[in-house]
């Protein structure tokens, strides 16, 4: 039978599967009710359990923003870098320890605007890093200003008559940048999205995921689109899955459909791979294979 | 469940139950569970936590099937389902 | 566990022998005997040889290199490194040191150790590409928000290049602190001897890992000394670094308690200790009549005026800066009332000069002599502010 638990407030409360790899003395998290990003959070501790790695050898990394704050409440070796910075922090981090599995959680503007540079060289040195941007369409945490995802006509605080600039398509921008493994799910396909997250994770190479979620207090407040609820509503409605779209076709208008899927699955060398290659031909003998520059671990 | 014959293992046969756990405290109210359970197993309740949100209540405890989807899709951790001992049918 | 513990140098990145080698080269060398094995760099004159060499050795030594889209990324990049467990480093000069500012404060903040070279050049802006200037020395301290405490260290010759990276990397892992190591172009691009002596007489200070288990490890909880133990990722510790005001967990406290807390630490772990940290070169001070204040190349062309001056009568002592920051208050204001002047020659318009003129607090008149960059001064230059600062000296 099903039970509702009001825990007297001298009580525990129950405790929920995904403790173990929360940093429960952090809850409740900071998020609004209705955003996106918990989903998203969730998802992403099921894939991971889903796809049994040591806990103990995965790193997370965030930037600045609402998703930045991810690293806060994952139980993992978590870094809170600087705005748009996370990928060249995790470049690093990775190629010092490649027996890490280093995860990128960030949010569209941290990643997409300041972090541009970032992103695309770090697809196109396809560095084993496995991104997952949450789109949430605008800047919440400083107060919903315009980000490079929000759609042309939008509303946001700092474009207050409506978005005119043109936004990019993540994974277009994504593919056309090397990335060897593009998708893009809501918050509300999440099963699909652990099930990409599990393969993005466990795939070589610079894998990436936009996660489209809600963003109740600021995006959907100040376009008038209701809350998470509704929202959830409109993904269920609009969204389409077409698995292997053509990324240069998937660009999101506002309110209008929102391709979903798997768009790219390739395989390319990884950063690691050609240095290898490169130095085993000119060094021959002499050289030995890189597995790392932090001694014994 | 419609059926135009009767199986052959219908005897052998059962669906899963679940229990579901609500965290209350840790509730936010978004009725993102609610709107996507399959079964129609919860709704937004009339109380509410310390915080003033309603959490959702179990309407249908007999109807959950242990899909799990609550529990995905709660940005708040704060439900959960576990498989009840009996399959019925 | 919060006394240093030395060890050898790895032989691996060490190359023992004699050499006539830039300034730029022996920094790459002194990096790698001191244990460096990661570096993300962005070329810029004069400090390119710097990652060219490094480029070149990093395979044979089981070292990393990578250039890196721009110096933002190479300043994080190296932290991540870090935490990895690597002993880092990145390298640039003016521009790319102004780029790497907010990275500087995170690795403050975040108690990273590692190191910052920037060859200095003429500056501000573009500046002279090619040419050296010593304008950046504020910067070092001052150049990224908030409040905070680095040290910064200034060789004078292409041997310090090697023996004082040594210091840089062992000071910042004793004190968890990024180490701003400030050559100039004409130390960088000059050709001397250089002597890197066997592996087994260099001592290395090794990163202070902490030996607490699992979650009992707290990344910000400091020993006596003010300075946390340090871990990797893939201990088990879970650790959470962030930039933002953290407890001793790392967890974010957003209030002006932990604030206080936690900058005050960050402050005067350097501040306290700093008499372990500062080094300084002096000579002739004992009844000096003018003392010429001076660090990296200025050091040399100041040891030739000073000889000229002495050819003329004047009792003159030199103090160069080894380390610029912390600057050395405490001996700065004892100097104040034993000798009669002190003149400060630096490749810029007045930088440490106000340092030692606000710790002279008016007991000793302190001169400037500036220059704006591009070249070194004449020695005849610098003697003319010794013979103004003979005459206008206090008794």
């Amino acid at each position: 039978m099903s039970t509702v638990l009001k825990p007297r407030p001298d009580e525990a409360p129950p405790e929920h599967p995904m403790e173990s790899i929360l940093r429960m003395d952090r809850m409740p998290h900071i998020w609004c009710p209705s955003c996106g990003i918990g989903t998203a959070v969730n998802c992403f501790a099921s894939a991971v359990r889903k796809a049994e790695f040591d806990l103990d050898h995965v790193s997370i990394v965030s930037g600045i923003g609402c998703t930045g704050r991810v690293a806060g409440y994952l139980r993992l070796d978590s870094f809170h870098t600087t705005h748009g910075r996370p990928i060249a922090f995790a470049t690093g981090l990775k190629l010092a320890r490649p027996d890490l599995k280093v995860v990128v959680f960030s949010g569209d503007g941290d990643l997409m605007a300041i972090g541009g540079n970032h992103f695309i060289h770090a697809a196109r040195r396809n560095q084993d890093l496995t991104i997952i941007c949450v789109n949430n369409f605008n800047y919440a945490m400083t107060g919903g200003q315009l980000a490079p995802t929000t759609p042309v006509t939008a509303r946001a605080s700092t474009a207050p008559y409506g978005n005119y600039d043109a936004p990019f398509n993540l994974p277009f921008l994504a593919e056309s940048c090397g990335a060897v493994y593009v998708a893009r799910w809501t918050v509300l396909h999440f099963r699909r999205l652990i099930n990409s997250m599990v393969k993005a994770l466990t795939k070589p190479g610079f894998t990436f995921i936009e996660v489209i979620a809600p963003c109740a207090t600021l995006y959907a407040r100040k376009n008038k689109l209701g809350d998470g609820r509704d929202l959830l509503h409109f993904y269920r409605e609009q969204s389409e899955i077409q698995h292997g779209a053509n990324t240069k076709d998937v660009d999101i208008e506002f309110q209008k459909k929102i391709i979903c899927g798997e768009f790219v699955d390739k395989v390319r060398p990884t950063f690691l791979d050609r240095m290898n290659d490169m130095y085993e031909a000119r060094l021959g003998e002499e050289y030995e294979d890189y597995g790392g520059c932090c001694g014994e671990v | 469940m419609r059926l135009w014959r009767e199986p052959f293992d219908a005897d052998k046969l059962g669906l899963p139950r679940g229990t579901v756990t609500i965290i209350t405290e840790r509730c936010k109210g978004c009725g993102f569970c609610v709107d996507y359970c399959p079964r129609g197993v919860l709704a937004i309740s009339e109380d509410f936590n310390a915080k003033g949100y309603h959490p959702p209540e179990v309407v249908e405890p007999g109807r959950c099937v242990n899909c799990d989807l609550c529990e995905m899709i709660c940005p708040e951790f704060a439900i959960f389902c576990v498989p009840a001992e009996e399959a019925t049918r | 566990m919060s006394e240093p513990r030395f060890a050898p140098a790895d032989p691996k990145g060490v190359l023992t022998g004699t050499y006539f080698l830039d300034g730029d080269h022996a920094c790459c060398e002194g990096a790698l005997a001191a244990g460096c094995r990661f570096v993300a760099g962005y070329p810029i004159t004069p400090s390119t040889e710097v990652v060219e060499r490094f480029s070149a050795r990093a395979p044979r030594v089981g070292a990393m290199f990578i250039q890196m889209e721009d110096e933002l990324a190479s300043s994080i990049a190296i932290q991540g490194a870090v935490w990895g467990g690597a002993k880092a480093m990145t390298v640039t000069s003016g521009p790319g040191f102004s780029l790497m500012m907010e990275h500087i404060g995170l690795a403050v903040m975040t108690e990273t150790p590692c190191v910052f070279v920037n060859v200095q050049r003429g500056g501000p802006s573009t500046g002279l590409p090619t040419l050296t200037g010593q304008a950046d020395v504020m910067q070092a301290r001052w150049g990224s928000h908030g409040d905070y405490e680095i040290i910064a260290i200034s060789p004078d010759s292409p041997q310090e290049c090697f023996d004082l990276m040594l210091d840089a990397f062992n000071l910042s892992e004793r004190y968890r602190v990024p180490v701003m190591f400030m050559m100039d172009e004409c130390v960088g691009h000059m050709t001397e001897k250089v002597v890197i002596p066997p592996a087994e007489e260099i001592m290395v200070e090794e990163r202070h890992w902490t030996d607490k288990p699992g979650l009992d490890y707290l990344p910000f909880a400091a020993n006596a000394n003010g300075v946390p133990d340090m871990t990797r990722a893939g201990e088990g510790h879970r650790i959470h670094v962030t930039g933002l005001t953290h407890d001793e967990k790392g967890y974010p406290v957003i209030n002006a308690e932990a604030q206080e807390k936690l900058v005050r630490r960050l402050v005067e772990k350097i501040r306290l200790n700093a008499e372990d940290i500062i080094r300084i070169r002096e000579r002739d001070l004992e009844g000096a009549e003018v003392v010429v204040l001076s660090y990296g190349i200025t050091s040399r062309v100041a040891e030739r005026a000073i000889v000229l001056a002495r050819e003329q009568g004047v009792k003159v002592g030199s103090l160069r800066l080894v380390t610029l920051w912390p600057f050395p208050e405490r001996r700065i204001r004892e100097l104040a009332e034993q000798v009669g002047s002190f003149v400060v020659a630096e490749i810029n318009y007045g930088q440490m000069f106000y340092e030692v003129e606000r710790c002279a607090a008016g007991k000793a008149p302190v001169l400037l002599a500036p220059h704006g960059g591009g070249t070194v001064h004449s020695p005849e230059q610098i003697l003319e502010k010794i013979m103004e600062a003979r005459a206008c000296r206090q008794s």
